[in-house]
């Protein structure tokens, strides 16, 4: 989008015999070219980026572009760690929790694990980049989706930490905080019980990973890491990228005309929170600064943002895969809209 | 990509974040707090990088004979050069004038105003001088002689405002609150640059055309030309 990388990997495939790396003497894996090549690519890339960085810099020094850059490193930079914790709690229950644990922590009946592991993202500390991987291992490990997504949807928006920021947020207003958990419980759950209902296994990507390659545990731990941060890490920069360019391009006043319509505020604070990918630990300050619009705007805006945004959908499409993806990001939405409206009818 | 690139972008990126930990430049894009974060995950991806080449090395040594295994590795995996290229070459600055004149003033009414120490000029911060001036029309300033620091930014009319960038996480939810200048303000201001402002409470106020919120003026007598800060956002609202 704005950084083009001019060192596309194709062409060095042409000449993986004279890669620097390609050993004499032991043969690597040779099926594909690729695998020998990508280190070449990678070094081809490095180097071509360093002598032209002069003009790459000039192309990033307008306003636009620097706060573009800003604003996409700062994303990247922010949710980096909490992917990194969430990929190590990812490989430890991967490799180190047995299936059997989690068959006697969680009620038999899918019925009642969904509310379960709705509660039990209360334990999860951070933001949303952490609960994506925790959920792709939680499935890998037999548990069931429905209980596994409602952990992934109720996590980022229900701990301690994300509470406590809600309510420093909002300090003349306790109600928030509580309408903020409920609201969020209820769609994780409903999520959970609607994929029970009408999910299908087949929408889910099967585990990519090759946990037990004949390797040690660790040896599948470090694996399990490498994969996770290598392959979300990735979505993330697109997440990034697509956040930074609302950021930065879109212009804030439309935001005004929104807030007069009670209909309107409410779709267009939810859109907003798709569109922003904030981290769940800092959109309370963000919604309480939008001080033209309802509380119930307010609401939807906080319950929407942890369980779908632009970040999240590329995250989830590289955990679950495309084919679950699409069809559970609006069901996502429009249930977590409903919900919001519905507790903030009530609560606020 | 394969393992050996793999850990080779993973050691970088590792290494970039240490990096930005440490030399203070992580301050230009999220909050202090995370620094503890931001080293162990560095940390982490190093030792992530160290342990990929050590098992990838075993591995060739136990299985000469085996082929390889085609495991398809996920290509999303080269974007994330992106950030590693934008983090150690660019390291773009902190956000300023063209996101401060864009968003509107994120004033809020302060939960309470702190007793304020007995110096001359007295040190006060935008948020401290805009949360005062709007919402408790300058009692604890009124006749005192301040020294506010912000950077410049003009907006269409050529209206030039102090301003500092309040940020609760990171630079994406960063807004600006605003201090409208007047008196002797000096005749050429260039956006982005950072002034050290020596002035006095009025009680005139305007409105931020973008959102319509409150922005208080400030009388300068002086301004001063200064380094941008160590931390160029204001994170009071985070404690």
């Amino acid at each position: 989008m704005a950084i083009t990388r001019p060192a596309p990997p194709g062409p060095a495939r042409t000449d993986k015999r004279s890669g620097p790396d390609a050993p004499a003497g032991g043969p690597g894996p040779e099926r594909d070219g690729w695998h020998l090549t990508s280190p070449v690519a990678l070094t081809v890339l490095l180097l071509v980026v360093v002598v032209a960085q002069g003009p790459i810099r000039g192309a990033l020094s307008a306003p636009v572009m620097q706060s573009w850059t800003t604003v996409f490193v700062a994303v990247v930079v922010q949710a980096l760690p909490f992917l990194v914790l969430g990929v190590l709690l990812s490989a430890a229950i991967a490799v180190f929790v047995p299936p059997s644990f989690f068959a006697r922590a969680l009620p038999s009946r899918p019925a009642l694990a969904v509310p379960v592991a709705g509660v039990a993202g209360a334990v999860l500390p951070g933001c949303e980049c952490a609960s994506v991987p925790v959920a792709g291992a939680l499935v890998r490990r037999g548990v069931t989706p429905a209980a596994a997504i409602a952990f992934l949807l109720s996590a980022p928006a229900i701990n301690p930490i994300v509470l406590t920021a809600t309510a420093v947020a909002f300090p003349r207003d306790p109600g928030m905080v509580l309408a903020r958990f409920a609201a969020s419980l209820l769609v994780a759950c409903a999520m959970g019980w609607l994929w029970q209902r009408l999910g299908r296994t087949d929408w889910l990507r099967p585990p990519a990973h090759a946990f037990h390659e004949g390797g040690s545990k660790g040896e599948a731990f470090w694996g399990s890491v490498r994969h996770d941060v290598m392959h979300a890490g990735g979505f993330l920069v697109v997440g990034a990228m697509a956040a930074a360019t609302l950021k930065a391009v879109a212009p804030a006043s439309w935001l005004r005309t929104a807030a007069g319509n009670p209909f309107v505020a409410v779709l267009a604070l939810a859109v907003l929170a798709v569109l922003l990918s904030i981290c769940s630990e800092a959109d309370a300050f963000v919604a309480a600064s939008l001080t033209q619009f309802s509380p119930t705007a307010k609401l939807v805006f906080l319950v929407v943002g942890p369980m779908i945004d632009l970040k999240l959908f590329a995250m989830q499409t590289g955990t679950f895969g495309r084919r679950f993806a699409l069809r559970f990001a609006p069901a996502t939405f429009v249930l977590a809209v409903l919900g919001a409206v519905l507790t903030g009818a009530v609560l606020l | 990509m394969n393992r050996q690139a793999q850990s080779v972008v993973m050691f970088l990126v590792g290494a970039a974040l240490l990096h930005a930990g440490l030399s203070g430049l992580y301050l230009r894009y999220v909050k202090a707090g995370l620094q503890p974060l931001l080293l162990a995950s560095g940390a982490v991806l190093v030792l992530t990088a160290l342990m990929t080449l050590w098992y990838e090395r075993r591995k060739r040594h136990a299985r000469e004979e085996e082929h390889g295994h085609a495991h398809r590795e996920p290509r999303i995996s080269w974007l994330l050069v992106l950030p590693l290229f934008a983090l150690i070459l660019v390291a773009p600055p902190a956000l300023g004038s063209y996101s401060a004149v864009r968003t509107g003033t994120a004033l809020q009414k302060p939960y309470a105003y702190e007793a304020l120490p007995k110096s001359d000029p007295l040190p006060l911060s935008v948020v401290d001088y805009a949360g005062r001036a709007v919402y408790d029309h300058g009692r604890s300033i009124a006749g005192r002689r301040l020294s506010i620091t912000g950077f410049v930014a003009l907006d269409r009319g050529g209206t030039p405002y102090l301003v500092r960038m309040a940020l609760n996480c990171c630079a994406a939810d960063a807004q600006p609150v605003k201090i409208a200048l007047t008196g002797h303000v000096p005749p050429v201001l260039e956006p982005d640059t950072w002034l050290e402002v020596t002035g006095s409470y009025t009680a005139r106020q305007t409105r931020d055309p973008v959102n319509n919120g409150p922005i208080p003026y400030l009388d300068v007598t002086e301004a001063k030309p200064v380094p941008t800060p160590h931390d160029p956002y204001d994170e009071t609202w985070n404690q």
